[in-house]
């Protein structure tokens, strides 16, 4: 038996390839090694948790967007038209869905991964860079936001609750959401010590979920709570989605798509830096 | 493209494998490995033997490119591990100390996956799969959950792990710490084999024995410090003799006991629970000690080992 090099590309050439590349200390250029791990750890994970970020904002929608909107009615637009409340909502809850789903990923997952499992311990032990794993665990968050806002999409259209073909849209907008979530999450989790600080992360959710013009227009509120929530990503999250599925495409849509790009960029950046100093330094 | 050997990619001698000069680490103010020096060869079985907290892992850590050196200098395979890391671990199969394989996976998706973070092809991986754990004796296991096997099929697991890149240098951080006997000599089994065809060993233990069943040559470590380096035998025969005697008196009487046997063997270490004579022939002292009305407890004449190595250099047994 032989067990040195007998690979015809071995590890080692394989390595070499990346020597005097920019960033070649943190980044190996495989993420979909690390994404293709978790396709293992799916088939024999809990199936219930999975389908639960699917059938969660759909029963939202029938709650709120038939039950407690038969009694509202409907409501109207800026320029006066008028809005079944369900289709008010949609939106909402798919943007909603998507910052779930990443954040759960990259939060209680991501942490078990790093202080229990030791995951990131072991994968960044073999030739991977810090910049694999984490935009392996992201990508892995991604293909879940998308997966979730397909099947949304392909519950909400039959119903005739996106009124533009801009609705399209809403699929790569939860996708670019689900990123910048999950990239700031990792972030995030990555200083966190302890499952107790996750419980902030939480603390800050759920008034997010409940505030941002996800059930009603921000209009409501004085000016300065305005301009708070405005700043929110979860409200640029929704109004980027509440454009393109009732069809008010304009300039604000740009401003809310530079907001995620920021979020993913300075996410990937903190993570990248808080992995290498945890387990490479 | 380079197809197999990895070039040695400066001018140091490709026969050593791992060069430290003056390493150090601290964290803070504490000084975890002190400017050791040493050198691995390529084929040999390297050993750091020292008690708990010497600085064997931290060691093992900055050789497999995972934690920075805070001094000295350190070159593997002619390599930089502060600019080279990842294509430095490329090189390596490392078995840390505590075992982190993926519970979530299955044993033959452990193996491909970590095969797959160094980049090497799926179809590639079947075959060496197959082969690893024919060689990790895992074969009946290879759909069972990682959290379901013993521990020294973990251990043989990790290992094969750490072989799935066909590394030239394995790092073996206490490979038997926590195994039963038998877990164990299958272990050591399995690391000859790998010496036999060539790959470099580097294993911390703190355990005598199994520092001389496996390493050709070893340092002790203390405190962050080598204190002696040079083979098993070299080392006994350099700090130690070539026979003890162990004489029990009961506790209490240790310390006094020990003043009469002054002049007995070459030398004495008095114990809590036992003095041991060291000498060139255990039986001759021990027919002294009967002869001269003492009357131990229980007696035992035993080969020096590397424990009494320890002992002489550090005043302290290695496993309290
Ligand atoms: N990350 C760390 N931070 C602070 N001290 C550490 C760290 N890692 C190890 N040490 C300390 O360094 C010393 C050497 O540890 P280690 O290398 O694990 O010893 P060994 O493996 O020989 O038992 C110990 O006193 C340990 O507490
Ligand atoms: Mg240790």
């Amino acid at each position: 038996m032989s067990l040195i090099n007998t690979g015809v590309d071995s590890a080692i050439a394989i390595a070499e390839r990346r020597r005097g590349k920019l960033g070649a200390a943190l980044f190996a250029g495989r993420p979909e090694s690390v994404f293709l791990r978790n396709v293992y750890a799916l088939k024999s994970s809990n199936w219930l948790v999975v389908l639960s970020g699917f059938v969660e904002p759909v029963f939202y929608l029938l709650a709120f967007g038939y039950g407690l909107g038969k009694l509202i009615g409907g409501i109207t637009d800026a320029s006066g038209n008028p809005i079944p409340y369900a289709a008010y909502i949609a939106p909402a809850l798919l943007a909603t869905s998507a910052m779930n789903g990443a954040i759960y990923d990259s939060t209680w997952n991501v942490f078990f991964k790093m202080h229990f499992g030791k995951i990131y311990q072991a994968m960044l032990s073999t030739s991977l860079g810090p910049l694999d794993v984490a935009m392996g665990e992201i990508g892995w968050a991604l293909a879940r936001g998308f997966i979730y806002a397909v099947g949304f999409m392909a519950v909400v259209t039959p119903m005739g609750l996106i009124r533009s073909w801009w609705g399209l849209m809403a699929i790569p907008a939860a996708v670019l959401i689900a990123f910048g979530f999950a990239s700031v999450g990792m972030g995030i989790t990555s200083y966190l010590k302890n499952f107790h600080q996750m419980d902030w992360v939480n603390f800050f959710m759920l008034p997010m979920f409940l505030f941002s013009g996800t059930f009603y227009s921000l209009s409501v509120y004085p000016d300065w709570l305005r301009t708070i929530i405005e700043a929110l990503p979860l409200y640029q999250a929704i109004a980027m989605i509440r454009g393109f599925t009732l069809g008010y495409v304009d300039g604000a849509l740009v401003g809310h798509i530079l907001y995620f790009v920021v979020m993913i960029v300075l996410g990937l950046l903190f993570t990248t830096k808080r992995l290498r100093a945890l387990f490479l330094s | 493209m380079p197809k197999t050997k990895a070039k040695v990619t400066d001018d140091s001698s490709p026969e050593l494998m791992i060069v430290a000069k003056g390493l150090t680490k601290t964290y803070g103010d504490f000084v975890a490995v002190d400017g050791i020096n040493f050198e691995v060869k390529k084929g040999e079985a390297f050993g750091l033997l020292g008690p708990n907290g010497a600085g064997k892992s931290t060691t093992m850590k900055m050789i497999a490119s995972t934690s920075q050196r805070s001094g000295g200098e350190l070159t593997i395979l002619g390599k930089d591990p502060n600019q080279h890391g990842p294509e430095i671990r490329a090189h390596l199969g490392v078995v840390p100390q505590q075992d982190n394989l993926d519970r979530e996976l299955k044993v033959w998706e452990n193996l491909m996956t970590y095969g797959r973070f160094f980049g090497l092809k799926s179809a590639w991986l079947k075959t060496k799969i197959d082969e690893l754990l024919e060689f990790a004796q895992l074969e009946d296991k290879r759909n069972v959950k990682t959290e379901e096997l013993s521990g020294g099929m973990k251990r043989r697991l990790t290992i094969a792990r750490g072989l799935v890149n066909e590394p030239e240098i394995l790092m073996l951080d206490e490979p038997t710490t926590g195994l039963d006997p038998q877990a164990r000599h299958i272990l050591w089994d399995r690391l000859f084999r790998l010496k036999e065809v060539g790959v470099t060993l580097v294993i911390t233990t703190h355990y005598m024995d199994e520092a001389e069943q496996l390493c050709d040559r070893l340092v002790v470590m203390d405190k962050g410090k080598i204190m002696a380096e040079g083979s098993p035998a070299e080392l006994i025969k350099t700090y130690s003799s070539k026979e003890v005697l162990e004489v029990r008196f009961g506790s209490d009487n240790n310390k006094t006991m020990a003043k009469q046997l002054k002049g007995i063997g070459d030398r004495l270490e008095i114990l809590p629970d036992r003095i041991l004579v060291y000498t060139e022939d255990g039986e001759a002292a021990l027919k002294k000690i009967l002869a001269a009305g003492m009357h131990p407890i229980t007696s035992l004449v035993r080969r020096s080992s590397l424990e009494d190595v320890f002992l002489r250099l550090t005043g302290r047994t290695l496993v309290d």
